[in-house]
């Protein structure tokens, strides 16, 4: 018996070697492990037998068949795997061909910058605010101290609706006049009013009729031109990198007293000159100063208590250094193949 | 342009680099654009020892050019070239203007060591047909041969072409002003040049009067002065007035400019014969005319100022003189007028006559009447030395300035606390001294008198400190944060909502465009959707930049057209910007433009188009994301300029927001999709706070169907009639299927009806039974049946 046993096992062990597919095994295990087969034959012995005998050979028939029953499993398992395999390795496909379209937008490369800037000045607790662009002269001049018949209104060629009444913005100035007047003279402020304005110029690769400007302003108690200076320091560092430096050098605007232009450390030559910064290491970016007594005044603000300063960047000249612009209409013609490259964060 | 040797006359500067002080100079604020040197290198005079002809041209000269420790060939063209003439030798090395450089060269085969020059080769005449048959400019016999001919040409000098700002101009576009701010940075004094003279008895109150008529003259003071002799400049006068860009025409025209280049003082001569025995000043009658010095008519305004013989004009003031009484080659009696006007009223008369001279620029910017009264003087003493005037005895004046001083009071610590510097007394003082600002300080405190000459500063501690700190240097301040609350700043107002649907919209795959807000007629002829009128610029720059925009759409139609010319095939856009009517009300509006495919695999064959639905998702999309949800609705619309059968207006809580559709395929051929919707509108809605909504822990029921209608009926209204025959249990209903012209004029909307109860297993026989309910309710209305499985 035990013979017959051993036998059947090392036969079938023989011709699971042989087999060369899942078919062949499924065969064999139809075959072996069914009604008709030899381990069923071997069972049926089993009657024959004394109740000892028939413990003793029904445990190792029983052991038999188990040990063939995982035999036959493993080799399955096996040629799944196997088939498998195969059939995945013909699904390959051409990972170089080009991706699905994924519709996603871009911002236009102003308000690229634009988002940047205000970022850099929220996080130092300036609040962003909008104003009108149909605008008062009031708002726009007579508060900043530039009065009617002012030589510095013949710089800013403006746009009149009617006459020395209404008209186009020409600076975004007034969005500080309204909140200054809005806060009511008792209350620090903290602002930047980024916003497009207009003036009479034809336009060319360096002059638009509309541009952007982001002015910005603080009122406070004891500000002096030397927080403006580390103010700069610390936009300079956000805008342009850890190590530009800023220099300030005299200069004039009717709404501040004294009055700055800021300039940076070249940032393409790191300083040392070149066709970017006129081989100057500096590139102005601001005007900026410290608010005239008289516009605090007529904005409600007591200049013998207050102080602040002022600062405004054009955002285009903003984004023409920093990317490599060079004519200022891109901006408003849009070529979507150009904005494309703008749906990034900064590097 | 400001001469340096100019300026040597009234401040001592030999010592100094002139690039260096430029340097200096613009650090103190008066930006030195450039540094001009007048010099030429390597130019001496010669003289011509031999002179013959060239063998191969018949107007070349081959010349032997004593140069003083050499002898040169020199092959030479001018017409004027001999023996024995002193000239002026550009030897190799030497770069004439335009920076065209002498080099040895043959000429015609033959050797040539420089050029014999001519003074518009030198850039000391401009070149006309008169100076180029002058030829080469003849030396005096007395000047030494091998000498520098910049001492003989005087060009041994430096300009500084300046860009002053707005308020510097006073002071720095003349050269006793620019004196002054050397002064100040190095600490040194300024000598003011000479204005004696002699006066004869004759006394100009027996020979004409002045009456003044008009505000806007409060200051007008006069000399006269006969017996003038009309000649050529004095040499210095001549190269000074050539070196700040000026022509010389005759010593007295060239007195008058002088004293304006010293003083900053326009001054203005009249012929005394023509003009007889009254001045009066007065504002011009509106269309008055009169022939002015360059021969053209020019018809007046009333805002003008004019200087009459009491009758007709005979200048208008400030700004050019009359031909009637021009100074010419036969005057012998002049009446020297030097007078301040209304600045605004000079540039207003300056502007609309568009005649911008040397003067009107001058009296635009303000003067003061100090050296209105020195530039008189001066100019009799500059007539009596350089055309032998007689300077009758009196002045006329007429004087209503306003003399007050400019006084200002403060202590250290105001300058300090504004610069942020650490000021000391003794610092202030250093400083004052060196503006040559006149000072008193008493308890600590300054009283400073501003000088006259420094118009642009007001009396306030600002521009004081604005003085001293550009001297004191601001390289010297130290970088501080103002000491101020710790906080985040915000978006006040809409500019969030405005961030907020820009970002969005980005997601949603549109690229953010900016356009121009002025545009032109024709484009603000299409989208008239708001029966708003658009507002004209009363004069505009051109026309197509006239109307201020009502609506963004016309012009995101023309960057759609700008990327279609340039071959790109999908365009989505949107522009967020401020409109404005007629009315001035001003409105921010969201406008959304598709063009093209919006999803694209194209080798997969995988597009979404962009369509109507397209661009409704994306609305919807904003909307719920806006926090709108369930609260608008798209009704259809007739629009123009949209295609009238698919076009729609949006409503958000029954109020219309914006309108959307396809663009009319009259105006844009393509297929283009636009949206536009008011910002303000969405801005003043409120929204709910965000809440978390447990999803039924139950399984939903799904029972489909379709219903025939007719063609014209929107599937919107049979939807809502479900809703509403539904009840609780119906969760939502979707159209999910459509088939249209299934028989003429009939088509089949299939929806999905999603059942649902948060707290129980629906049972099967309660949803047939509202199922059916809503059949037989749906058929009952009469617009639909249901379809036949």
């Amino acid at each position: 018996m035990k013979e017959k046993v051993n036998q059947l096992q090392k036969e079938i062990e023989e011709k699971l070697k042989l087999c060369q597919s899942k078919k062949e095994v499924n065969e064999l295990k139809t075959y072996y492990l069914g009604k008709k087969g030899p381990i069923n034959d071997l069972s049926l012995m089993l009657r024959e037998l004394n109740n000892e005998e028939k413990r003793e050979f029904g445990k190792t028939l029983n052991e038999l068949k188990q040990r063939i029953i995982s035999l036959i499993e493993e080799r399955l398992t096996y040629y799944e795997e196997k088939e498998l395999n195969e059939k995945l390795e013909k699904e390959t496909i051409d990972i170089t061909l080009p991706s699905t379209k994924i519709p996603i937008g871009s911002p236009n490369i102003l308000e690229h910058i634009i988002e940047e800037v205000e970022e850099v000045f929220m996080s130092m607790g300036y609040d962003v605010v909008d104003g009108p662009e149909l605008e008062e002269d009031k708002y726009n001049f007579e508060l900043l101290n530039i009065p009617k018949g002012h030589p510095a209104r013949d710089a800013q060629d403006t746009f009149y609706i009617e006459d020395e009444t209404i008209l186009l913005r020409s600076q975004t100035s007034p969005v500080q006049a309204r909140t200054m007047l809005q806060a009511g003279g008792d209350k620090p402020i903290r602002m930047i009013c980024p916003g497009k304005t207009y003036r009479r110029d034809a336009d060319d690769a360096t002059h638009s009729h509309q541009f952007m400007q982001i002015e910005g302003l603080l009122v406070d108690k004891n500000i002096s031109l030397s927080d403006l200076k580390g103010t700069f320091d610390v936009i300079a560092k956000k805008l342009f990198g850890e190590n530009s430096k800023t220099r300030f050098r005299p200069s004039y605007y009717q709404f501040t007293e004294p009055s700055v232009e800021t300039d940076i450390s070249c940032f393409a030559c790191k300083g040392e000159g070149c066709s970017l910064c006129k081989q100057t290491g500096w590139i102005t970016v601001s005007g900026a100063g410290m608010v005239h007594p008289n516009v605090l005044r007529n904005c409600g603000y007591d200049p013998e208590i207050w102080t602040g300063f002022a600062f405004g960047f054009g955002a285009e000249r903003l984004a023409m250094l920093k990317y490599g612009i060079d004519d200022i209409r891109t901006f408003y013609q849009t070529d979507l193949r150009e904005i494309k490259a703008f749906d990034r964060k900064e590097g | 342009m400001i001469s340096l040797n100019w300026v040597k006359d009234y401040i001592d500067i030999k010592d100094e680099n002139l690039k260096d002080l430029a340097v200096k100079i613009t650090k103190a604020g008066v930006n030195v654009e450039a540094v001009i040197e007048k010099r030429i290198d390597h130019l001496v005079i010669g003289e011509v020892v031999q002179c013959e002809k060239h063998p191969d041209s018949d107007h070349l000269n081959i010349c032997q050019v004593n140069v003083g420790e050499e002898i040169v060939q020199i092959v030479c063209g001018a017409s004027n070239v001999r023996k024995g003439i002193k000239v002026i030798v550009a030897l190799p090395g030497a770069i004439l203007p335009g920076n065209f450089e002498i080099k040895k060269g043959k000429i015609r085969g033959c050797e040539s060591n420089g050029m014999i020059c001519a003074l518009f080769e030198l850039g000391l005449e401009e070149k006309t047909e008169e100076t180029y048959s002058k030829g080469i400019e003849e030396v005096p016999h007395n000047i030494p041969v091998g000498s520098d001919a910049n001492e003989y040409l005087k060009t041994d000098d430096t300009l500084y072409e300046l860009d002053v700002h707005k308020h510097r101009n006073n002071d720095c576009y003349y050269h006793i002003g620019f004196a002054y701010e050397i002064a100040c940075i190095l600490n040194k004094k300024v000598t003011l040049p000479k204005d004696d003279f002699k006066e004869i008895e004759k006394n100009i109150k027996d020979f004409i009067d002045i009456k003044v008529k008009t505000d806007k003259c409060p200051y007008y003071t006069a000399k006269m002065v006969s017996d003038i002799e009309i000649k050529e400049s004095p040499e210095f006068i001549k190269q000074r007035l050539i070196a700040a860009g000026m022509r010389p025409i005759n010593n007295v025209v060239d007195i008058s400019n002088y004293v304006m280049l010293e003083y900053g003082q326009p001054l203005h001569f009249f012929d005394y014969d023509k003009l007889g025995r009254h001045v009066l000043v007065r504002d011009a009658k509106e269309k008055e005319e009169i022939i002015t010095l360059d021969g053209n008519k020019r018809t007046l305004r009333s805002t003008d100022i004019v200087i009459t013989d009491g009758k007709k004009p005979v200048c208008i003031a400030g700004v050019m003189g009359g031909e009637n009484t021009e100074v010419d080659e036969n005057t012998k009696t002049i009446f020297i007028e030097s007078a301040i006007f209304d600045a605004v009223r000079i540039r207003y008369t300056a502007n609309h006559l568009d005649l911008k001279s040397e003067a009107s620029i001058r009296y635009g910017k303000g003067l003061n009447f100090e050296y209105t009264d020195a530039a008189l003087r001066r100019a009799c003493h500059l007539l009596q030395k350089y055309a032998n005037a007689k300077v009758y005895s009196g002045t006329l004046c007429h004087d209503k300035v306003d003399k007050t001083k400019k006084v200002v009071t403060f202590k250290t610590e105001e300058v300090s606390q504004l610069l942020g510097l650490h000021l000391t007394d003794n610092d202030v003082k250093t400083e004052l001294k060196r503006l040559d600002f006149p000072f008193e300080v008493k308890n600590q405190t300054f009283q400073v008198t501003i000088p006259r000459r420094r118009l642009d500063i007001d009396p306030n501690v600002n521009d004081i400190a604005e003085e001293i700190g550009r001297l004191y240097g601001y390289h010297n301040l130290v970088s501080t944060l103002p000491k101020v609350e710790t906080r985040r700043g915000v978006y006040v107002g809409d500019v969030k909502l405005r961030k907020e649907i820009s970002r969005r919209l980005r997601t949603l795959g549109l690229n953010e465009v900016k356009t121009y807000t002025l545009i032109s007629p024709e484009m603000a002829n299409h989208f008239v959707y708001e029966q708003k009128k658009s507002i004209s610029l009363p004069n505009p720059m051109s026309v197509d930049k006239s109307i201020i925009r009502s609506t963004l759409l016309p012009s995101l139609v023309q960057v759609y057209e700008y990327n279609k010319a340039r071959n790109i095939k999908d365009i989505l856009l949107y522009e967020i910007s401020k409109t404005y009517d007629s009315k001035y009300q001003e409105d921010s509006k969201v406008a959304m433009l598709m063009k093209g495919n919006y999803i694209i695999n194209e080798w997969q064959g995988i597009t979404t188009k962009c369509d109507f639905y397209c661009m409704k998702g994306i609305v919807e999309n904003l909307l719920d994301y806006l926090g709108f949800k369930n609260r608008y609705t798209f009704e259809k619309e007739k629009i123009s300029d949209l295609h009238p059968g698919m076009c729609a207006k949006i409503l958000l809580d029954h109020e219309e927001v914006g309108i959307m559709g396809r663009i009319h395929p009259s105006y844009v051929k393509e297929e283009v999709y636009v949206c536009e919707l008011s910002m303000k509108k969405l801005y003043e809605k409120q929204i709910k706070p965000l809440k978390f909504k447990e999803t039924s822990k139950y399984p939903s029921m799904i029972k489909d169907v379709a219903f025939l209608v007719d063609n014209e009926i929107q599937s919107d209204i049979i939807k809502e009639k479900i809703k509403k025959l539904g009840g609780r249990l119906l969760e939502s209903v979707e159209v999910f299927d459509l088939y249209e012209n299934i028989e003429p004029g009939k088509k089949s909307i299939a929806y999905k009806l999603t059942f649902q109860d948060n707290n129980r297993t629906l049972e099967d026989s309660e949803v047939l039974d509202i199922f059916h309910k809503i059949i037989q309710g749906i058929e009952a209305t009469g617009m639909a049946k249901l379809r036949d499985k």
